[in-house]
């Protein structure tokens, strides 16, 4: 099936098979594989994009029901600049090791911020709860989001 | 883990859907939210020949106040219904369901009427309506039909949908005064499947439990109206020994499953321990 | 001219890893991100069994698939690849059948895998492998360790006699006489649970094998480039020089990309067989059934102790369940062994008697997964002495320190002849009771108490080896390097690159490295580029595990950067027309060593080196590509040694275990970065964490496993984590320059220890206890006689 979309701002045409999934389609046949695969059952999160604004597992929804939508992956979320303090805390805590979940991480981090600018260390531990990361525990994750939402909660004031 | 192939379908009003639904029968699936399907066919447990996509039909997904009640459209995302005044006001038990279904990508895309439809045992949404005594408005191809949630759901992954019909909206009776509802669940980790999950929706009479409903979930095959409970609560304030007496009668209520995950006794045991916190918190 | 004042070392310095930029724009590649031309995708037929016999393979269906190119069974399989065996020499009498990269004749294990269908993409190779028809005859499996050696159980492997891999016994001074000397023996048995690592980027090979030069390109996400290039040599019969292994990025590895696959080696293979590349990227569901397993131990431990808490003796036996293959080439016993070494290590009392039984299993096969080992024996070793403090009526901090092998002790050799140059243990226990304010919460929790809220606080004091030398596994017959080189070349524009042996998995390698070399040559650690994982350029060497990186790669560095230096100030000394003695390297610049003054740029010196050596005395040289290799002679292991601290509270009404916070002091030497030491640490603790409470690899009687997906094996996710605060004491080690020692797994080491003891302390009062992990609401329910 022939399907149109945006992906990271860019007008995109492909058939694809409609047994394909949103993130194979983003990583094989536009090559953007910044979004990762983890476990093809929606729990781990590393396939984490946006689809029209909303969060989305890049592996639960198929490239077909994409279509006519506008889809943003890491790379191009990246390239606006839009998560730039949030990449540097990352940096700085070392809130990422081997990087695998690291996208889906800052996508659901930003989503968070964004609609909840004060949230709490609880707050965005709930709220990263469906992203796995097995290198970092967590504890450098949490303190780059937190120490984020700070830094924005002034900026604004 | 890819899906076997399959042909898909989007049709664009509900009476082409519901063609479709009657064409395939049971060789067709129906694609809302997929957040519950996909992974099935990921692992190749499900293998349709077709997927009919009803993401796209118009007016399903509306959440609004009728005389009957609160509709809440088929289509409604969980998201959606999770951040509703309307959901909030006429229907205080589900907002609070709402943030332990699963995780923010999986409510962006997970819709009221699939998990409906799905009749997983351990979903939060399907206690919900039994305990708001709801009504599941369901359509095929010329017909439209009105089931008491109840009734609806009848097995593990088994509704009273019939061949050729899908679910279009759920029906929120007007709550009245001097009812309080609570949702809560035992799950290990946050956004898991319950162990075992309580609706409670209730009358209180200053400071007695008037009429008590209460729906586990993850104790049986399908919701659980703990009716021996209800009774031993109802007309009674809910002291420690009135607790613990509809505690015990909730024995008699659940027969619940064993799995990996825990025992039957393990369920029943957190079912009392669930109920004795839910009651002291909408009672105190 | 301007002046640079000192030198710049940057041990010691949290510097922040630049890979980060990379990973964070989502610009890593990893093994699956690459894709070469034409080439094809595997998905294998894997034994719905636990144990049957393949009576035939069908394929014709599923050849007839529009997109697949081959399907390849293991017979056909045999000519190319040839088998292997998982045994090493230094574990006497340890037997284990031939293992193939398919299944032949029959599969001992759900999940093993018996054909191979290669097709244009994985979808269409799923396609074809569901047509694929299995004729199987299935057998009686082997289920229950405990049973496995009985005369009424099935033998896995006839030719074999029994199902016994391996069996160890030790001892040390006279533990039976310790028991009759006791004024309390304490018995206890524990049950670890089987585990895995769950790397989120599964396991992933793409091999690219060019007919035309028969030469094998292989990107593997895997630890030991080296030693799969060495495997892959002899099993597909090619020169070892025409083998390449690259890893790019790697999405986590724990130890469980460090092993001989057996899907791996059929990737290889098949590219062989056909000329093109062939790519396998493990899914999920497969990941559960065939990664490596670890963990699963039954731990009979006994401690013999005296009224005042001196421990006297301690005897130990452990069971543990394995898979039907000891796992190639490292061995499936080195956990078992490790577990009955490490127990007693950091206490001092003489007498110990421990046994080892390793028994095949019809179940996924099991190998050395991060801490291997330590969780087990340190969570048997201090609940022991937890439990001793409680019956005696003792402080559980007092009883440690009374027992500990003290400062004057060292050096010190363990009751089961592990050598510890000197550890920390009293320093760290210091440190830890003051860092968590422990006698607070103390009181508080016995405050708490009384109003009826259950809070346990739980010790783990671990020791952890580390830096491996050669006995490890070389002197088993293993081909796999325990010496490490790094290679250092100066850049005309006065930059340096440098290549190491040791890899990179997201723990920081590249920048311990850069760290190390650039103070060393006494560069800006930015103009240090790092190349790791490719075996054609980095130095042969040993990769990433037993923490060997920085004891091992960082003293390699250390001493290549040193050389180069000098090689450096030899080019500037003939350059300026000086003595090298004169001159030092500060932040990129030749300066007067006395003065400061800058004299040349690195930048100026390599275009002399370089293009313009005719300005240069006649008979000099100029070396600016230096390599340098290491390896640790002097002491078997570098044990690092730490202590943890877990705070918890139990809700006994429900069973749910709640995380407080969690502490961790540890010594791993000299410190290269600190920031990376403490994420190594905060990982690794939640790791332990998960086998502590969540993760479990349930088997029914049938062997068919019943938690293989990420719904049912429950991985520990940010909102039930604690906080984690990490402490630190350095001891270097004398034997090596930089005194550095390892740090990857002493996190995981004594996690699940602390949380084991914490919760057995909120239990404690409520007469309950329990010796299992994990540690569900169900088993603690139990324990309180609740259900």
């Amino acid at each position: 099936m022939q399907i149109s979309l945006t992906v990271n701002g860019v007008a995109v045409s492909r058939r694809v098979e409609p047994r394909q999934s949103l993130v194979d389609f983003l990583r094989y046949d536009l090559e953007l594989t910044g979004s990762h695969v983890g476990c093809e059952h929606g729990v781990c999160g590393a396939c984490t994009v946006r689809v029209d604004g909303a969060l989305v597992r890049g592996c639960l929804m198929l490239a077909v029901q994409a279509d006519g939508c506008r889809v943003e992956t890491i790379e191009g979320v990246a390239g606006t600049g839009e998560v730039f303090d949030l990449q540097q805390a990352f940096a700085q805590e070392n809130a990422l090791q081997c990087g695998f979940c690291t996208p889906g991480m800052l996508l659901t981090a930003q989503d968070l911020l964004a609609r909840k600018p004060g949230a709490s260390a609880l707050e965005i531990r709930e709220a990263l709860s469906g992203n796995y990361c097995r290198c970092t525990g967590y504890h450098a994750i949490v303190e780059a989001v937190r120490t984020t939402a700070e830094a924005r909660t002034k900026a604004r004031a | 883990m890819k899906p076997a192939q399959f042909a898909y379908h989007r049709p664009a009003s509900l009476d082409e859907a519901l063609a479709l639904v009657e064409r395939y029968g049971p060789d067709g699936r129906i694609l809302a939210g997929g957040q519950s399907l996909v992974p099935a066919l990921n692992m190749r447990l499900a293998a349709p020949a077709a997927l009919i996509d009803i993401n796209r039909l118009p007016g399903l997904d509306r959440i609004g106040l009728e005389p009957e009640g609160l509709v809440i459209g088929a289509l409604a995302r969980h998201e959606a219904v999770e951040s509703s005044p309307l959901v909030a006001r006429h229907a205080p038990l589900i907002a609070q369901a709402m943030p332990h279904i699963g995780h923010r990508a999986i409510r962006t895309r997970g819709t009221v009427g699939g998990s409906i439809a799905l009749a997983d045992p351990a979903a939060e949404l399907p206690a919900c309506l039994v305990a708001l005594e709801a009504v599941v408005r369901v359509a095929g191809r010329g017909t439209r039909r009105d089931i008491a949630a109840r009734g609806f759901f009848r097995g593990i992954y088994t509704t009273d949908l019939a061949p050729g019909e899908i679910v279009t909206a759920v029906v929120v009776p007007g709550i009245q005064p001097a009812w309080r509802s609570s949702f809560a669940e035992l799950a290990r980790r946050h956004g898991d499947y319950a162990l075992v999950g309580l609706a409670v929706h209730c009358r209180v009479d200053g400071g007695a439990i008037g009429v008590a409903r209460l729906a586990f979930c993850g104790v049986g095959a399908t919701p659980v109206r703990a009716s021996r409970a209800e009774a031993a609560l109802s007309g009674r304030r809910p002291d420690p020994g009135v607790v613990e007496e509809a505690g015990r009668a909730l024995d008699a209520d659940l027969d619940p499953p064993g799995d990996v995950h825990g025992s039957p006794a393990l369920r029943r045991h957190l079912a009392r321990v669930l109920l004795a916190r839910s009651i002291g918190q909408i009672a105190g | 001219m301007s002046r640079i004042e000192k030198g710049r070392s940057y041990i010691g310095e949290s510097v922040v890893r630049p890979q980060t930029a990379r990973l964070l724009a989502g610009r890593g590649v990893f093994t699956d991100d690459v894709a070469l031309p034409r080439m094809l995708h595997v998905a294998f037929v894997r034994s719905p069994h636990a144990h049957a016999r393949i009576a035939s393979i069908d394929s014709a269906e599923a050849r007839a698939v529009a997109g697949v190119a081959a399907v390849v069974t293991g017979e056909e399989m045999t000519s190319v690849c040839s088998g292997w065996v998982g045994t090493l020499a230094h574990f006497q009498g340890m037997k284990s059948a031939t293992q193939r990269p398919l299944a032949v004749g029959k599969a001992s294990w759900q999940g093993e895998p018996v054909a191979a269908v290669v097709a244009e993409s994985r979808a269409i190779a799923e396609d074809g492998a569901s047509r694929v028809r299995v004729g199987w005859e299935p057998l009686p499996s082997v289920t229950d360790p405990e049973t496995a050696l009985d005369a009424s159980t099935p033998v896995i492997h006839p030719e074999l006699g029994d199902n016994l891999a391996f069996k160890l016994e030790l001892s040390s001074g006279d533990a039976e006489a310790a028991f009759k000397n006791a004024d309390v023996v304490l018995t206890e048995t524990f049950t670890m649970g089987r585990h895995t690592g769950v790397t989120l980027e599964a396991r992933a090979i793409l091999a690219d094998f060019d007919p035309s030069e028969r030469r094998l390109t292989v990107y593997h996400s895997f630890q030991a480039p080296n030693m799969m290039q060495d495997i892959l040599a002899r099993h597909l019969n090619l020169p070892e020089q025409d083998v390449r292994v690259i890893c790019k990025d790697v999405g986590g590895s724990f130890g469980i990309k460090v092993h001989i696959y057996p899907d791996e080696m059929a990737t290889c293979a098949l590219s062989v067989m056909l000329g093109r590349p062939v790519k396998f990227t493990a899914d999920r569901l497969e990941s559960f059934v065939s990664d490596i397993h670890a963990r699963e131990h039954r731990v009979k431990a006994e401690l013999a102790v005296k009224r005042d808490g001196t421990i006297l003796g301690m005897r130990v036996d452990d069971l543990t369940g394995i898979g039907p293959y000891s796992v190639y080439p490292r061995t499936s016993a080195v956990e078992g062994n490790q577990t009955i070494r490490l127990a007693p290590g950091v206490y001092r009392f003489r007498d110990y008697a421990a046994s080892l039984r390793v028994v095949f299993q019809n179940k996924t096969p099991m190998c050395q997964y991060r801490a291997v080992g330590h969780p087990i024996a340190f969570a048997v070793m201090e609940a022991m002495v937890d439990r001793a403090a409680r019956e005696l009526g003792l402080d559980p901090v007092e009883v440690r320190r009374k027992n500990y092998v003290t400062a004057e002790m060292y050096p010190h050799t363990s009751q089961t002849g592990y050598f510890f140059e000197r550890l920390s243990h009293e320093e760290v226990l210091h440190k830890l009771l003051e860092m968590s304010d422990y006698r607070a919460l103390c009181a508080e929790r016995d405050a708490l108490r009384k109003r009826g809220v259950h809070r346990g606080l739980g010790l783990c004091a671990f020791i952890e080896l580390t830096t491996p030398g050669p006995a490890f596994y070389g002197v088993g017959g293993a081909r796999i390097s325990s010496q490490d080189g790094c290679t250092i070349k100066l850049e005309p524009s006065g930059k340096l690159t440098c290549m190491t042996g040791v890899t990179e998995q997201g723990q920081g390698t590249d920048t311990m490295i850069a760290q190390v070399v650039a103070s060393a040559v006494g560069v800006a650690v930015e103009d240090v580029r790092v190349l790791t994982g490719d075996t054609m350029v980095s130095p042969y060497g040993g990769g990433t595990w037993a923490s060997r990186g920085a004891g091992i790669g960082g003293e390699a560095a250390l001493q290549t950067g040193k050389t180069i230096r000098g090689n450096i100030l030899k080019v500037a000394a003939a350059i300026l027309q000086c003595e090298p003695e004169d001159l030092d390297i500060r932040l990129g610049k030749i300066v007067d060593l006395m003065t400061g003054e800058v004299r040349l740029d690195l930048a100026e010196l390599g275009r002399v080196a370089y293009f313009r050596p005719d300005t240069l005395p006649k008979d000099f040289q100029s070396e600016l590509t230096v390599t340098r290799h290491y390896v640790p002679r002097h002491q078997g292991f570098a044990f690092t040694n730490g202590i943890q601290l877990s705070h918890v509270e139990v809700d006994v009404a429900t069973g749910f275990v709640r995380l407080l916070k969690h502490w961790c002091v540890e010594d791993c030497g000299r410190i290269i970065n600190p920031r990376l030491v403490d994420e190594q640490m905060r990982g690794a603790i939640v790791q332990g964490i998960g086998a502590a409470l969540y993760e479990h690899l349930v088997y029914d009687q049938q062997g068919q496993l019943l938690t293989g997906t990420m719904m049912d094996y429950l991985v520990p996710m940010a909102a039930e984590m604690p906080e984690i605060m990490v402490g630190h004491v350095e001891t270097p080690t004398a034997y090596a320059e930089g005194g550095f020692k390892g740090a990857g797994e002493a996190g995981t080491a004594g996690a699940p220890g602390a949380v084991l003891n914490a919760v057995n302390d909120a239990l404690a009062p409520l007469g309950a206890r329990v010796t299992s992990q994990p540690i569900t609401p169900e088993l603690v329910l139990r324990a309180l006689g609740a259900l």
